[in-house]
């Protein structure tokens, strides 16, 4: 899934999408995945990242990354398929 | 701007009462000053109480006006006496319960050297709340249901067909969300003991509060649209702080309500966006908004852009603006000798 392109995000993990108004604040975790999501990588990719880059087992990976992906469409922040 | 007119620009302008819920002057003047820094403010003041009296960074002099409600003839002659001194080259009326007179002198006004830029009475009625409906519906503008009732009788039937929770709204300002037909009936009889009637009952749309502040030509071109999410809303559903954000949906609303009613002068859309995404447009203010100065903040200073329409000047359509920019609003304590107070109380003027 692709963040919506006019999505704006700064170093220190504010992100604010210009269409509505909203903003957030993300860890710094999040920050360094919607960095990477930024760039254009894809889901795998990105998984391949936080593997080589956290301390976090596969499994537990992939559960959490569907969670974010919710988080993502809840906030409207993600393209339409 | 100097270029337009030899003599330094004189400005009148109404809506100094910047208290909780604020009328729009002190924020146009604000605009003005950026825009004109040499610009001269005559305000023009209902009551003793409004702020922008004793603002005199922002306010050269303060004259009284009378209300509305002693009609257009009053204003007219009063107008007359300030312009003896004042020599004011345009007035921003910002109360939606004026425009009514000052569009009914409008040429008297042109014919003392004083310019306006104002809708007709036509498009003032066409857009007001009791007639928003059927201009939505005229204009294939989504604007959600409502009923202009003249008696409380007649909620029963409004609760019946819009169903609840309603908005109970006044003719020219305020509005109550009603969850039952009880609160219904005190919001009628609050709301029609302060503004008159018709109430206006409307059908309810949860959703995000955008606002969208415009200055169209008359001729059907919207010369400026900037919307502005609400990030904070008072208990009077006034926005206290907002953003401006970039949709092309809104803009394009505003050009669509330009272009249907011809509107001439500044204008501001209060839409709710429910969750399908979908925007209503729940009332046309037909003034610039209290928070018209972030227009001017975030590139498009409409009051600016009104002057030189007032003046004759043409005006090409502005289309880029900063995203991003955001507004607090603060309350202040401003001080003021006890003899201004008298002064303006006694004599009318500042």
């Amino acid at each position: 899934m692709k963040l919506k392109a006019n999505i704006a995000t700064s170093d220190n993990g504010f992100i604010f999408n210009p269409a509505t108004g909203d903003s957030y604040t993300s860890n710094p975790i999040a920050a360094f995945i919607l960095a990477l999501m930024k760039t254009g990588k894809t889901d795998a990719e990105i998984k391949l990242e936080i593997l080589n880059t956290y301390d976090v087992e596969a499994t537990a990976l992939e559960r959490d990354w569907e969670d974010w992906m919710l988080q993502l469409k809840d906030a409207n922040l993600l393209e339409a398929k | 701007m100097a270029a337009l007119i030899d003599a330094p620009l004189v400005i009148g302008v109404t809506g100094l009462n910047a208290t909780e819920n604020p009328g729009p002057g002190i924020a146009v003047i604000r605009a003005l000053k950026d825009a004109f820094p040499h610009v001269r403010i005559v305000g023009l003041a209902y009551e003793s109480l409004e702020p922008g009296i004793y603002l005199h960074n922002l306010v050269d002099k303060t004259y009284h006006i009378p209300y509305p409600s002693a009609g257009s003839e009053a204003l007219s002659q009063r107008l007359q006496a300030i312009q003896a001194k004042e020599n004011m080259h345009l007035i921003i009326p910002n109360f939606d319960a004026e425009l009514h007179n000052f569009i009914k002198i409008k040429a008297e006004l042109k014919t003392i050297g004083i310019n306006t830029v104002l809708p007709t009475h036509n498009q003032l009625e066409a857009c007001s709340k009791p007639s928003l409906a059927v201009f939505g519906k005229q204009h294939g503008l989504n604007v959600p249901k409502s009923l202009s009732i003249f008696n409380a009788d007649e909620l029963y039937n409004a609760g019946d067909e819009l169903n609840f929770p309603l908005v109970i709204k006044g003719k020219f300002y305020e509005a109550e969300i009603a969850h039952t037909a009880g609160q219904a009936q005190n919001a009628f009889y609050r709301l029609s003991a302060k503004w008159g009637t018709p109430i206006i009952v409307q059908q309810f749309i949860k959703g995000t509060e955008i606002n969208v502040a415009g200055l169209a030509d008359g001729k059907g071109n919207a010369l400026s649209v900037i919307p502005m999410r609400k990030l904070y809303i008072t208990d009077k559903g006034k926005a206290w702080a907002g953003i401006t954000i970039v949709e092309d949906k809104l803009i394009a609303i505003a050009q669509q309500f330009a272009a249907a009613s011809k509107w001439n002068g500044g204008f501001e859309l209060e839409l709710m966006q429910d969750k399908a995404g979908d925007l209503f447009i729940m009332e046309i203010n037909p003034r610039f908004p209290a928070w018209i100065y972030l227009t001017a903040a975030a590139g498009q200073n409409q009051p600016e852009a009104l002057v030189k329409m007032a003046l004759g000047e043409a005006v090409e359509p502005l289309t880029e603006y900063k995203v991003g920019k955001m507004f607090i609003r603060y309350a202040l304590d401003h001080v003021a000798d006890v003899s201004e107070f008298q002064q303006f109380s006694a004599f009318g003027e500042l």
